[in-house]
């Protein structure tokens, strides 16, 4: 597929979307604008494991983060929504790098399970304050972007289009180039003389500023903010089976697999409990048969 | 001439192992240093220092005057270092254009855009290196000789002031080791200092100005080619002082085959690391495969095992092992002792002997148990000590006596002697000794230490370029093969 072939289906794609709130149910434009939300999640997590090459197990410690800083100052601050949304971001890095920054020197599954760890340790610090964060119930929200349907899909859909486009032009620059380099032979990428420890962080930042920013707008979305949407271990796993399942070092697949996800699990919600391991089982056997996953099966009929 | 490249007192340890000592080493510009030694003698270990990819201990590394000592490798390389790693992990997904492309960009988090001149570059070396024609393809369906050139591509991209080659030659044909061997004159040309790092004189000899050996980590001698070949201390080394051979009390019969393969072929990828190869073991024989690194030895030995993929046929005491497990192999008989021993660290001497022996009856495994201490005393001394306390040579005897617990039908030993100390050797050779005069046990011995191989085989095979070229008596090596080892 030519590079002018494929943006112009993306073109087509997204124009197809934008007119939807024309032809469709609100119940469904909820159901997308949540899909968004959570693809620009799997978006920031694929640039991290696809091309960094690290595992981040804790995609909802960021998203969290962002999500509650915003929350915070918008119950207790009453600041107006577009300035919670850009400190939930800038927190997010914050909090990021006070994470890689010692993580990055670890090696193996270490960085991955540092990530673990401090989404538990977040949850616990929410619970553990309830009288100012909500606890496990959570906290509403003063503000909330929009009470109609379209224009909260419209925004998100604008919000995960421009995310996309920095996050996908970012893996095709020259910068992307390094960081794949540096996440596939980390010593041969140094011997080339690149610094790797300052590109896996940049990385992380980036990672960390668009998880943070996405989970604000969905919180403020939602209207509400609690552990169970942003912060819980399951949040993060259904992001990273989104990303693997919409194909590893491809951002855009990552959008796909979660807008996929959140889709499948609504269609099945009339099978009850089976519907989340029906989901699991179409991840797992994808996973195992197709491990480019769905864009990846699509661009470069690979197999591993 | 100033040197280019300037090595002192280079020091490095590894826990309590002394990988590289008191090492120096100099290159001027347009100058190729060959530097060789046996495996474990440190040699790579030299060149991760220099590249920065170790950090020496004590010591000093100057590049072009410059002292890198300690630096991160970035930064060495940002300095003038390039280096040709022997195995080239290309980007998979982009092209070789991109790929040199990759080598040319500046460390930068903001230059989103690669400048114009690197294009331009780009295709310039590529040409430099004759990747021109498939300049736009993925490495994925490049032949093995053009993804070394890759490798060599990226490695010179920044116009290093040093290059730093390992194997420059492994795995290549014969034309294309030809042609690998005027690009690397082209650097002298160019007034680049070259470091090429080898196994043997014979590889490096033709295109190196000087020649400097190491073993053990240690400088042992630097000069001509010829110069380097007639020292004594690289003759024992590579070919042992004296070669011996010792005759059996009582001939095998050589009829009674246990092992034939015949045709076996390796390939992992693209390179072919075992090509054609076919040999016999007869019941209670010592048959030694002899070859330097990266002959195909251990491939041939996991190819038996069944733990690499293969073509061709083994058969074991009659029946052919096609299809089974690795598992299953062990179980009919086929115990390998691999090279990076495999023993369980945190367990006691004795837990490990107790874990070879864990199939056999409780009766049976006390007398083998007897019996291997008795073969190996150190070990009885040794038996409530963690494993990973045990010295190399130490933890290589519990290796050997571990397989022999499993009384084992074929014994195979893939390099037994790496790395370790000539008193051990001979230990270890006493051992070898008895088992051969004594038992009935057939073994398989693979290694790069003439002397330690010699005097314990019936029949000797040479294995070069993943093929054998000589087979025969050890007592006829010396004259007919033995110039192949240096």
């Amino acid at each position: 597929m030519t590079n002018r072939k494929s943006f112009a289906a993306i073109a087509a794609v997204l124009f197809a979307l934008a007119l939807l709130p024309f032809g469709v149910s609100g119940y469904v434009l909820g159901l997308l604008t949540l899909g968004f939300y959570t693809a620009v999640f799997a978006m920031s997590w694929d640039l991290l494991f696809g091309f960094a090459g690290e595992v981040n197990f804790g995609p909802s410690f960021l998203i969290g983060i962002g999500a509650y800083t915003a929350a915070l100052l918008n119950h207790y601050e009453h600041w107006p929504i577009w300035a919670c949304v850009v400190t939930g971001g800038a927190a997010s890095i914050v909090a990021g790098l006070v994470l890689a920054v010692p993580a990055l020197r670890l090696s193996g599954p270490y960085f991955g399970l540092v990530t673990l760890v401090a989404v538990l340790m977040l949850q616990n610090i929410i619970v553990l304050f309830a009288g100012i964060t909500g606890g496990e119930i959570g906290l509403d929200l003063p503000d909330v972007l929009s009470i109609d349907d379209s224009n909260n899909y419209w925004i998100a859909l604008t919000f995960m289009g421009i995310s996309g486009a920095i996050l996908f032009g970012l893996s095709r620059s020259a910068v992307g180039l390094i960081l794949q380099a540096s996440g596939q032979d980390a010593m041969q990428a140094a011997a080339l003389g690149f610094n790797v420890t300052k590109h896996k962080l940049a990385a992380f930042c980036i990672s960390a500023l668009f998880s943070g920013l996405s989970g604000a707008m969905l919180i403020f979305y939602e209207g509400t903010v609690s552990v169970g949407t942003v912060v819980d271990i399951a949040v993060g796993v259904q992001v990273i089976i989104a990303a693997v399942l919409g194909g590893r070092r491809t951002i855009l697949g990552a959008a796909l697999g979660a807008i996929f996800l959140i889709g499948a699990g609504e269609l099945l919600r009339p099978l009850g409990e089976a519907s989340t391991f029906v989901v699991s089982a179409i991840a797992l056997v994808t996973i195992l048969f197709v491990p480019g996953g769905f864009l990846g099966a699509l661009l470069h009929g690979e197999k591993r | 001439m100033t040197n280019l490249l300037e090595v002192s007192n280079l020091t490095k340890r590894f826990g309590g192992l002394v990988a590289v000592k008191d090492m120096h080493l100099s290159i001027a510009g347009g100058e190729i240093l060959g530097l060789i030694g046996p495996n474990g003698s440190g040699k790579s270990t030299v060149m991760k220092l220099i590249m920065g990819i170790e950090r020496p201990n004590a010591g000093s590394v100057k590049i072009d005057g410059e002292e890198v000592a300690g630096l991160p490798s970035h930064q060495i390389a940002r300095k003038g270092v390039g280096i040709v790693f022997q195995h080239s992990r290309p980007l998979h997904r982009q092209t070789v254009l991109e790929n040199i492309k990759l080598a040319l960009l500046p460390d930068s988090l903001l230059q989103l855009f690669a400048a114009a001149h690197i294009e331009e570059r780009a295709h310039e070396i590529a040409r430099r290196v004759h990747l021109h024609h498939v300049i736009n393809r993925l490495p994925g369906t490049l032949p093995f000789a053009d993804l070394r050139r890759l490798e060599l591509a990226r490695a010179i991209a920044r116009n290093p002031k040093v290059v730093l080659v390992d194997e420059p030659f492994a795995g290549l044909t014969a034309p294309e080791v030809a042609d690998f061997s005027n690009l690397i004159a082209s650097f002298r040309k160019d007034g680049h200092a070259v470091l090429l790092v080898d196994h043997n004189v014979r590889g490096v000899a033709n295109l190196s100005d000087r020649v400097l050996a190491m073993y053990l980590g240690e400088f042992i001698t630097e000069g001509s080619a010829d110069h380097v070949m007639r020292n004594e201390t690289v003759r024992r080394v590579y070919l042992g002082g004296a070669l011996q051979h010792h005759d059996r009390a009582t001939p095998v019969n050589t009829a009674d085959e246990l092992l034939r393969v015949e045709n076996l072929s390796v390939f992992y990828g693209k390179a072919q690391a075992l090509d054609d190869v076919s040999l016999t073991v007869a019941k209670g024989e010592f048959v030694s495969v002899v070859g330097l690194n990266g002959a195909g030895k251990t491939t041939l030995f996991n190819a038996i095992s069944a733990l690499v993929p293969s073509t061709g046929v083994v058969a074991f005491d009659g029946g052919g092992l096609d299809g089974r497990s690795a598992g299953q192999i062990a179980r009919a008989g086929i115990v390998q002792c691999p090279e990076s021993r495999e023993l369980f660290g945190d367990m006691s001497v004795r837990e490990n002997l107790d874990l070879g022996g864990h199939h056999l009856p409780d009766e049976e495994a006390k007398k083998q148990l007897d019996w291997l201490l008795d073969l190996f005393p150190i070990l009885k001394s040794r038996a409530g000590q963690a494993a990973r306390t045990l010295s190399g040579g130490e933890q290589q005897m519990l290796t050997i006596a571990r397989a022999l617990m499993m009384k084992p039908r074929l014994l195979i030993l893939d390099e037994p002697t790496l790395g370790l100390a000539p008193v051990i050797l001979e230990q270890l050779s006493k051992a070898l000794e008895v088992l051969r005069q004594t038992t009935d046990i057939t073994v398989l011995l693979g290694e790069q230490n003439v002397t330690f191989a010699l005097p314990h085989a019936d029949r000797v095979y040479v294995l070069e370029h993943g093929r054998f070229i000589w087979e025969g008596p050890p007592e006829r090596f010396a004259t007919e093969a033995g110039a192949q080892f240096l």
